[in-house]
């Protein structure tokens, strides 16, 4: 297999604040002690090698990159303190700019954009909160649609909307 | 007196609103006030929001750490999530000018700014470091004599270079604070391990979370503890949720739920019938 640089790659991940990937020696550590590599195929370490090599297709292609639980365990145990996690997260960034977000996580980010939460309400959320004495909804966006317009309107100039609607 | 902008988050008042109540009802007893911090969203989710594009979550975070600029209050939060989003948002703006100015670019299309000022804390950390474990069990009534397995969840502690409240590996300050009320944490192996629901894991992989839940019910179980004490509602859901398919039966408390039996309250005010393991007190 050929290896190129990818410097377009690299510029990405240095945005998204990944370029301390370059650090990492390579010693495994984040992966023994992973609770998700324990229990999949995830393997912490490849990841990030697959980065310093500007593999960028296969990482973005990879399920792998979307086991990781952001737990930290990696990056407290880091000989060489690489924050793994941000680059994890840097990572999956570049995926889903290029179009790879699984079905349920677009989900997720429908509830922020129409709802301003991830979780939705209803009816007998609103009875159970009465119930204890507290307002039906609670006095967040929820409460107020010049707040969510306001939330609503900051998302799409992230390009958020982007995310939700393609 | 200690004053905090209240931010509720999605799981504790959409789905464990007991959780809320708790909260409001053992601060004011404890005399920390709580302000609403009203209109907030969500915080917005570390683990996936963030992982989708991390220019909407720092926006949106930044937002919220507005909103209490202007109250000029320090957020307190009561879900893992939640702190470690909002904490973090705040470590990386209000340490660096140039991220700062990119955020507030976006916010500028609505007339909001966030000039870098607003403190983020955990309830359990302001419980801890603010009001103390002295002033706590002094506000107690009823002495409780449960054995607890306390769950620490990932996002309260770590990253601990930026976040610095205990140890990562063997911290101790939940033990401290579930022993305040009288009862008895059990030491168990793995006691910081994931519940398994974070980063979008439960979403993408279920079966990969349960995995996590199961290990960390075995280990709870073979300490013989009668409850499981959380400080983070989506640790709370998921332990909660899972057990009935996993085949276990221990309840499941948030910390403040804890803090309000000691006090006192009812089942009724603790929000107990909402949850799907029986708590039986």
């Amino acid at each position: 297999m050929e290896f190129k640089n990818n410097p377009e790659f690299e510029q990405q991940l240095a945005v998204l604040g990944g370029a301390d990937a370059k650090l990492c020696f390579q010693c495994g550590t984040c992966t023994a002690g992973c609770p998700s590599g324990r229990r999949t195929s995830y393997r912490v370490r490849k990841l990030v090698r697959m980065a310093q090599l500007d593999m960028k297709e296969e990482i973005v292609n990879s399920e792998e990159l979307w086991m990781c639980s952001t737990c930290y365990t990696c990056m407290e145990r880091c000989p060489r303190r690489v924050p793994i996690v941000d680059i994890i997260i840097a990572l999956r960034n570049i995926a889903v700019s290029e179009g790879h977000i699984k079905d349920k996580h677009k989900g997720t980010a429908k509830n922020l954009y129409t709802l301003g939460h991830t979780v939705p309400i209803n009816d007998e959320v609103k009875a159970n909160r009465a119930k204890l004495g507290l307002p039906e909804v609670p006095p967040t966006v929820l409460a107020n649609e010049k707040a969510m317009a306001e939330l609503k309107a900051i998302l799409d100039a992230a390009g958020f909307d982007g995310i939700v609607k393609e | 007196m200690a004053k905090y902008a209240f931010f509720l988050g999605c799981v504790a008042p959409l789905r464990y609103p007991g959780i809320e109540k708790s909260t409001r009802v053992v601060f004011d007893k404890l005399g920390v006030e709580l302000v609403d911090l009203t209109d907030a969203s969500c915080c917005p989710a570390p683990g996936v929001i963030k992982a989708f594009s991390k220019t909407t979550w720092l926006a949106a975070a930044a937002r919220n750490l507005a909103l209490a600029e202007k109250m000029g209050l320090p957020i307190m939060t009561i879900c893992n999530g939640c702190y470690g989003s909002l904490f973090e948002a705040a470590h990386e703006l209000n340490n660096n000018a140039e991220e700062l100015a990119k955020v507030n670019e976006i916010l500028a299309k609505v007339g909001v700014k966030y000039n870098g000022t607003t403190q983020v804390y955990h309830f359990a950390e302001v419980l801890y470091k603010e009001v103390g474990i002295e002033a706590i069990k002094a506000s107690f009534t009823k002495p409780l004599e449960y054995r607890i397995g306390v769950f620490y969840g990932c996002h309260f502690l770590k990253p601990t270079d930026i976040k610095g409240i205990d140890d990562a590996e063997d911290p101790h300050i939940l033990e401290d604070l579930v022993e305040a009320t009288g009862c008895k944490a059990m030491p168990r192996k793995q006691k910081t391990l994931c519940c398994g629901s974070g980063g979008g894991l439960k979403a993408a992989f279920g079966n990969v979370t349960k995995e996590f839940t199961q290990t960390n019910l075995e280990n709870i179980k073979a300490s013989d503890a009668q409850f499981i004490v959380d400080v983070c509602p989506f640790c709370h859901l998921q332990f909660d949720t899972a057990q009935k398919e996993l085949g276990f039966e221990i309840p499941v408390l948030h910390l403040a739920q804890l803090y309000g039996i000691a006090m006192g309250m009812t089942e009724e005010e603790l929000g107990l019938a909402l949850h799907k393991v029986p708590v039986k007190l």
